[in-house]
């Protein structure tokens, strides 16, 4: 095998920043490599070298690629080369087909006239080779996530794609999506495909990669084959220590019965007639964490939101008690003041308002707790964001800092802020470790630990089985709107959750 | 990138006081843009033997543009809450035609038409708030065709003609002097004593602030550009001050205005509900799960701009002291460019009410200089136009470093 691929000693430096620090990769041709490492340690600033977002000159040492010195000064530059990269954000036109996607920028034309037919023709020979069966004319945004990051592959395949970097491309999609990629990209390295992943999820990368790189705080760790690949390596060396706990010990005894939802049923705000959460019972204990499981797109988001205030959904039909007596929560004030709090899946766009400061944002669920007859008392409000983020060891300067400036495991703690700041008795937290790297993802769990610990329940909403194992008391699985099952701690694994989704999707037919 | 920095804590801390200096740059560069054009137009008039710091051009920046300033304060709160509001040129010639017909035609007492215009004022915001904040119709499309109907509806109640004069109650609103208290009479010893006290309050309230940024671990502002700033805004009042006391004392419309600014500045920064209207426009759906009835603010900003928009129609319309149908053209562009000078964000939920008024000032300031200089209308309009695309410019790239 020859090397396609070679970057030696990268230093990419922005004012006060070291972002890369001599970091060296070899990609071989032909070969699967993947990328490993915590969020903010440098994996999208080098790709960003890679693909000349960042032009040579701005940045110190070598890449050789194909034998030869590259040069990029820009994205054009890069694409001509063949190096294409899909990024998390996909980028395609969601109003536009997907032929008309596939040619964005250098369409089928002549003259600047396009040929569609043409257009259509090849387009639908591209999407076959990724397995796609949609037709061309489809327009992209009525496709799911899946669907769009496959029609990103055809794109790139279209532009005679040599090194295909994928960022995190299964960060949104659910199991069976996720398996059809990494097939997909086991199937392009057939053909001679040399490919990049950049990816959190150990399992996959065990399943495709032929090699791995771990890059830490802006330098490369390591580089492994595949047969010296272990979980436990990759994690010690994303940590830069040993990782032989990945859950915190927690005592497992629930106490009374905290919260229950009885034959909660609800409907989609717009198909009418079209139940999306179908009589779901579940109770909560104090002092819990209970697990709902499930694939995406199964109810669970659209379950807690309805819970919570009525957030989603209409018809709602079901109650809800807490301690023994039925509460309103019918809005999303009502729902707190009954002590239920929901931390959302997308931080990003429903949890916080980016562009204001941390203390800003830990108090907006809660303003009437720092301010008196209307009128804020500015000191006690930072007083309490200060203290909130010395308890959840919130990594910033200050309460002052901007959001938007900080790493998803941070901004997920101002979350959490937000929400103790409402004392509640339930939290119901969805997907919260999504997007986050290794080394947080302890840290949030510690802090669901000790909010258990004091008593609270917790409902955690997760698409990864590892972790609802090694956190919950008890797991209910969902499938199509009906919670279909129930394990206990003890009883719970993963082969036992699948079998009952897929059980669930017979008995729903 | 931005994850990175943020774990290493010095080079985090350093980005902050850039953005903690950001913030103040804006505030800073616009008032200094304020005193250079104050400057400009002094020495350029300087050299056509014309006078342009006299106590009539002072008193009349504040008479002849309090209605820019009164519409921008509401206008903020509709920007800052992610919409627009087009209507108010045309909300205001209206409820100005309501106030002289009542007042001319019906001879109501000013006393009863004010309030009534105010009213009006509310429910035409509330008619068009309604439809943007409950039904989610575009603000833009809502008062687009407000500006339309509320025209169409001052011609038709004015029948074409003027209303007017007014009796001296109503005139008052917009021609008033504070009287001298004190019973001095020239100096107007109570002018004098309320703008000392206003620049005692300046001091105070900077050093608090200041105070309490330190205490907030907030990178204090150096002192020097602290203190030079505070001059500059002391040393502009007193001279204000000084020459209002030597001309008629303080104009009613004045005090009506800093009365006001200082209410929507205290209500923006120091309230619950004026956070959450900066909530709104910075995430609505993270607002709402947060538990803020977006709806309803949304509604109450249109509420309070049709307010807005009724005191400010009707105090130009005493000033004229007729209702014409064309009063009010081109109001809603003055007021919505201030807000933009003043540095407030285009997609909402950022911009303060300091800044506002003084970029109501910079036009109003430019508006006067340039009459006096003889410049030609359209060339007025060009100026300010590009004064305005200028500011945003400056802000852009100030984001962008």
């Amino acid at each position: 095998m020859s090397t396609l691929l070679e970057m030696r000693g990268i230093t990419k430096t922005f004012p006060g920043v070291r972002a890369l620090d001599n970091v060296t990769l070899t990609v071989e041709k032909g070969e699967i490599h993947a990328i490993c490492g915590e969020n903010g340690a440098g994996k999208s600033t080098l790709m960003k070298v890679l693909s000349g977002v960042y032009p040579h000159g701005s940045y110190e040492g070598e890449i050789i690629y194909d034998g030869a010195p590259l040069h990029l000064k820009g994205i054009s530059d890069s694409e001509a080369k063949g190096i294409i990269i899909i990024h998390q954000e996909l980028a395609l036109v969601p109003l536009l087909s997907i032929a008309e996607n596939m040619f964005l920028g250098h369409e089928v034309a002549r003259n600047g006239v396009i040929n569609w037919p043409r257009a259509f023709q090849q387009t639908e020979g591209w999407l076959k080779k990724v397995g796609l069966t949609e037709p061309p004319g489809a327009i992209v945004g009525k496709l799911g996530v899946g669907k769009q990051q496959l029609i990103e592959i055809a794109k790139a395949l279209a532009k005679d794609v040599r090194l295909l970097i994928l960022d995190e491309p299964t960060a949104a999609l659910q199991e069976n999506d996720s398996e059809k990629l990494l097939d997909l990209m086991l199937e392009l390295k057939a053909q001679g495909v040399t490919q990049i992943i950049i990816s959190h999820k150990l399992n996959e990368i065990a399943k495709v990669a032929d090699r791995i790189t771990v890059i830490r705080d802006g330098t490369s760790v390591s580089t492994m084959d595949k047969h010296e690949i272990t979980e436990d390596r990759i994690i010690r060396d994303m940590v830069g220590r040993d990782m032989a706990h990945r859950y915190p010990e927690r005592a497992h005894n629930p106490g009374a019965v905290l919260m229950e939802v009885a034959n909660w049923s609800v409907w989609h705000p717009e198909q009418t007639g079209r139940q999306v959460i179908k009589d779901v019972s579940l109770t909560v204990r104090k002092g819990e964490i209970v697990g709902i499981a499930g694939l995406m797109g199964t109810g669970r988001t659209e379950l807690a939101m309805s819970i919570f205030g009525k957030s989603y959904g209409k018809g709602h039909q079901g109650t809800v008690k807490m301690n023994g007596a039925v509460v309103d929560c019918s809005t999303v004030t009502r729902a707190i003041n009954s002590g239920i709090s929901y931390v959302t899946e997308d931080r990003k766009a429903l949890g916080l308002i980016l562009e204001e400061p941390i203390v800003r944002n830990t108090t907006l669920a809660n303003l009437q707790g720092v301010s008196l007859r209307g009128i804020l008392d500015k000191r006690r409000e930072s007083r309490v964001a200060e203290d909130y983020r010395k308890q959840l060891a919130i990594r910033s300067p200050g309460v002052q800092q901007k959001v938007v400036n900080l790493s998803g495991g941070n901004q997920q703690k101002v979350v959490l802020s937000k929400w103790l700041f409402t004392d509640p008795q339930v939290l119901i937290l969805d997907e919260p470790t999504r997007g986050i790297d290794v080394g947080a993802k302890f840290e949030i769990y510690t802090i669901m630990a000790e909010l258990a610990e004091q008593g609270r329940a917790i409902v955690m909403i997760s698409s990864e089985m590892p972790e609802l194992l090694g956190m919950c008391d008890r797991i209910y699985v969902m499938n199509e709107g009906r919670i279909v099952g129930e394990l206990s701690r003890a009883e719970a694994s993963q082969e036992k959750i699948m079998g009952m989704i897929l059980k669930g999707e017979g008995r729903a037919a | 990138m931005a994850d990175i920095s943020v774990d290493k804590t010095a080079s985090a801390a350093k980005k902050e006081l850039g953005s903690a200096l950001g913030g103040r740059l804006r505030e800073n560069g616009m008032l200094l843009a304020l005193v250079a054009i104050v400057a400009f137009f002094t020495i350029v008039l300087k050299m056509d033997d014309k006078a342009f710091l006299v106590p009539a051009n002072i008193t009349n920046i504040f008479l002849q543009n309090g209605h820019i300033i009164i519409l921008a304060l509401g206008m903020l709160l509709v920007i800052v809450s992610g919409h627009i509001d087009l209507s108010v040129g045309s909300v205001a010639a209206f409820t100005g035609a309501v106030a002289a017909y009542l007042s001319v035609n019906l001879s109501m007492p000013f006393y009863l038409v004010i309030p009534l215009g105010l009213v009006v004022g509310g429910l035409i915001g509330a008619a068009q708030g309604y439809w943007v904040a409950y039904w989610r119709i575009p603000s833009f499309i809502v008062t687009l065709a407000g500006m339309m109907v509320f025209r169409g509806a001052t011609l038709w109640l004015l029948g074409g003609q003027n209303i007017g004069p007014f009796d001296s109650g109503f005139q008052s609103l917009a021609n008033g002097f504070v009287p001298d208290l004190f019973g001095v009479g020239r100096p107007n010893a109570f002018a004098l004593f309320v703008v000392a006290i206003a620049i005692a309050v300046q001091f105070w309230v900077g050093f608090r602030a200041r105070a309490r940024d330190a205490e907030f671990g907030l990178a204090p502002e150096p002192m020097a550009l602290f203190l030079g700033r505070t001059l500059i805004v002391a040393a502009g009042t007193a001279f204000v001050g000084y020459q209002l006391a030597y001309f008629r004392g303080l104009p009613d419309v004045m005090v009506v205005l800093v009365v006001l600014t200082l209410l929507y500045a205290f209500f923006t920064e120091n309230t619950t509900t004026g956070r959450r209207i900066y909530a709104v426009g910075g995430n609505e759906k993270a607002a709402k799960l947060s538990g803020i009835r977006t709806d309803r603010l949304v509604f109450l900003c249109f509420v309070n701009m049709g307010v807005l928009a009724a005191l400010a129609g009707m105090e130009v319309t005493a000033r004229l002291n007729s209702a014409t149908p064309k009063a009010g053209t081109g109001f809603e562009l003055d007021a919505i460019a201030s807000v933009f000078i003043g540095g407030a964000s285009m997609t909402g939920g950022s911009g303060k009410i300091v800044g506002v008024v003084i970029g109501a000032l910079i036009m109003g300031v430019m508006n006067m200089g340039m009459s006096i200089m003889g410049i030609g209308i359209e060339y007025q309009q060009m100026i300010k136009g590009l004064v305005l695309l200028i500011a945003v410019i400056f802000d852009v790239y100030n984001k962008s470093k």
